[in-house]
């Protein structure tokens, strides 16, 4: 089975989990740029983090067969913090780079107006370099964040079939689905969607559009969710083909928006050695 | 196909459009034509030229250097983004903020551009080397210890860089001129002695590249250099370059 990971965040992750998510199947990630738990003060530390996702990451991730893409943005949350948000005037140079293939994550997260002028600035951005948007829909007051969302993605520039809305779950899918929009579904163990779910939630809406992502990151989460909620789905009776679809398909065809999206197996780089490691030295 | 980065920007050239396809051509004479257009425009500006203000835009050049990974393949992308590098005329200052604000394939082109880059003579890019053996991304690590680093590395930074290479598993073959400056070196011979010893310690294997090292590091007749206590069979052939 191949699996494609639409939204991981392996900077917060180990090497055990790009060697499991191997073995799971997983071929390819597109890391989004987000929060990283403890609130940044400045500009700066916002490009160390950007050049990471656009350097050391991609390289990791190398190390275990797996490609790695990622899409860039000032997050909702800091979005609020006015240290941060000169990172606005900075992103355009970011958004030209090879491996970034899509604005994000964007949104709200306390539907503020600062978050209101972050996220038309940013679907702007994505318009302007030809690039989709990752659109993280909001923990708190749900379904108002995402008709909200929706009303600032209609008076952008960016067609809705270049949106992949996140974190989506029952009591938001049918508007996000009459939006256009691509709908994405994050996994975790305790909050967020489950595999059950998101079986029930297939087999009413199909596979058009899905796409099911871990959402690993440094909170409780868990990198294989992506091949579990597939074994769910291959269980519940789905065909491969269906599977294949929101697993790899889906998400190949949403990021291939970006006209940047290079699914070429990283070539096996010389410090691979006995199929392990980042090396320290001594190793 | 294999291109050899380390060419003249004219075999360089000849080499890279021999790779690619029709549209790749026309890419690149038009990134081309632009990375000329920036060269002539710096020579007329003279002294005011430099790096375009945090919020200008950026020169059409840079953005083809940027996206070169679309138009070609990766190693078509390090050709093109190190001619780029050598047709635009790339003063310090923009050579230093192109690295610094590069993806890991664009700082790598900086890097294997370093020996055609008239301003970078006199070892003013020394410290984007510096930066990139600092690294543990083993594609710059390779990339800088080519030519520039070998003409400009101060014996200590040199020999750690050849550490380096063994530490995270980049062939020794990659350090430019390593025969020439290993030759007789026996405090290169002792550090290499001594990490093999931890690793026999360790019960861990010599690397071979370890032993190749160390054989070049072995005196010619009149040198006056100590010899070392090797750990690993004694070399049986003279450390010339190959």
């Amino acid at each position: 089975m191949r699996i494609f990971d639409p939204h991981i965040h392996m900077t917060s992750r180990t090497t055990d989990d790009y060697e499991a998510m191997y073995a799971a199947g997983v071929r390819a990630v597109v890391e989004p740029s987000f929060w990283l738990g403890q609130p940044r003060t400045s500009p700066a530390s916002f490009f160390d983090y950007f050049d990471s996702l656009l350097g050391w990451e991609p390289f990791r991730a190398a190390q275990y067969g797996i490609t790695h893409h990622c899409t860039l943005a000032l997050n909702p949350k800091e979005a609020n913090d006015p240290r941060c948000t000169p990172v606005l005037d900075e992103l355009p140079r970011y958004l030209i780079k090879d491996s970034v293939v899509a604005v994000g994550e964007i949104g709200y997260d306390g539907m503020t107006p600062a978050e209101d002028h972050a996220l038309a600035a940013q679907l702007q951005l994505a318009a302007d370099h030809g690039l989709p948007a990752l659109v993280h829909t909001p923990h708190r007051d749900k379904l108002a964040g995402l008709h909200r969302t929706l009303d600032v993605v209609r008076e952008s520039h960016l067609p809705p079939e270049r949106v992949l809305l996140d974190h989506l779950n029952e009591t938001t899918v049918k508007a996000a689905r009459d939006s256009g929009c691509w709908l994405g579904f994050s996994l975790y163990p305790d909050t967020k969607m489950d595999e059950d779910r998101m079986v029930a939630l297939v087999k009413e809406h199909g596979p058009e559009r899905i796409l099911i992502n871990s959402a690993a990151d440094w909170g409780r989460s868990d990198p294989l969710k992506t091949r579990r909620a597939a074994d769910a789905l291959l269980a519940a009776g789905f065909s491969a083909d269906d599977v294949d679809r929101i697993v790899w398909r889906n998400p190949v065809a949403f990021y291939g928006l970006s006209g940047r999206l290079d699914l070429a197996a990283p070539a096996t780089p010389p410090s691979l050695h006995e199929g392990n490691s980042i090396l320290r030295g001594g190793e | 196909m294999t291109i050899d980065l380390t060419g003249d920007p004219a075999a360089l050239r000849t080499a890279l459009e021999s790779s690619l396809g029709e549209a790749g051509r026309a890419w690149l004479r038009e990134a081309l034509a632009q990375a000329q257009a920036q060269a002539q425009a710096q020579a007329g500006a003279g002294a005011e030229a430099g790096a375009p203000g945090p919020r200008a835009a950026l020169p059409p050049w840079e953005i083809r250097f940027a996206e070169a990974g679309r138009h070609c393949d990766a190693p078509g992308a390090a050709a093109a983004r190190v001619l780029l590098l050598c047709t635009a005329g790339v003063d310090a200052p923009t050579l230093h903020r192109l690295y610094a604000h590069g993806t890991a394939a664009e700082r790598r082109a900086v890097l294997l551009a370093l020996p055609h880059l008239a301003h970078a003579r006199e070892g003013s890019a020394l410290p984007l080397v510096e930066d990139a053996l600092r690294t543990n991304d083993t594609r710059l690590v390779a990339a800088a210890v080519g030519p520039y680093a070998s003409a400009h590395l101060d014996p200590h930074a040199w020999r750690h860089a050849v550490l380096k290479c063994l530490f995270t598993g980049v062939p020794v073959d990659s350090v430019h001129a390593l025969a020439r400056r290993a030759r007789g070196d026996s405090e290169l011979a002792r550090m290499l002695a001594d990490y093999a010893a931890e690793r026999t310690a360790a019960g861990r294997p010599v690397p071979d590249d370890l032993t190749h090292a160390l054989t070049l590091t072995a005196t010619t007749a009149h040198s006056d250099a100590t010899p070392c206590p090797a750990p690993v069979p004694a070399p049986k052939v003279p450390a010339e370059e190959s």
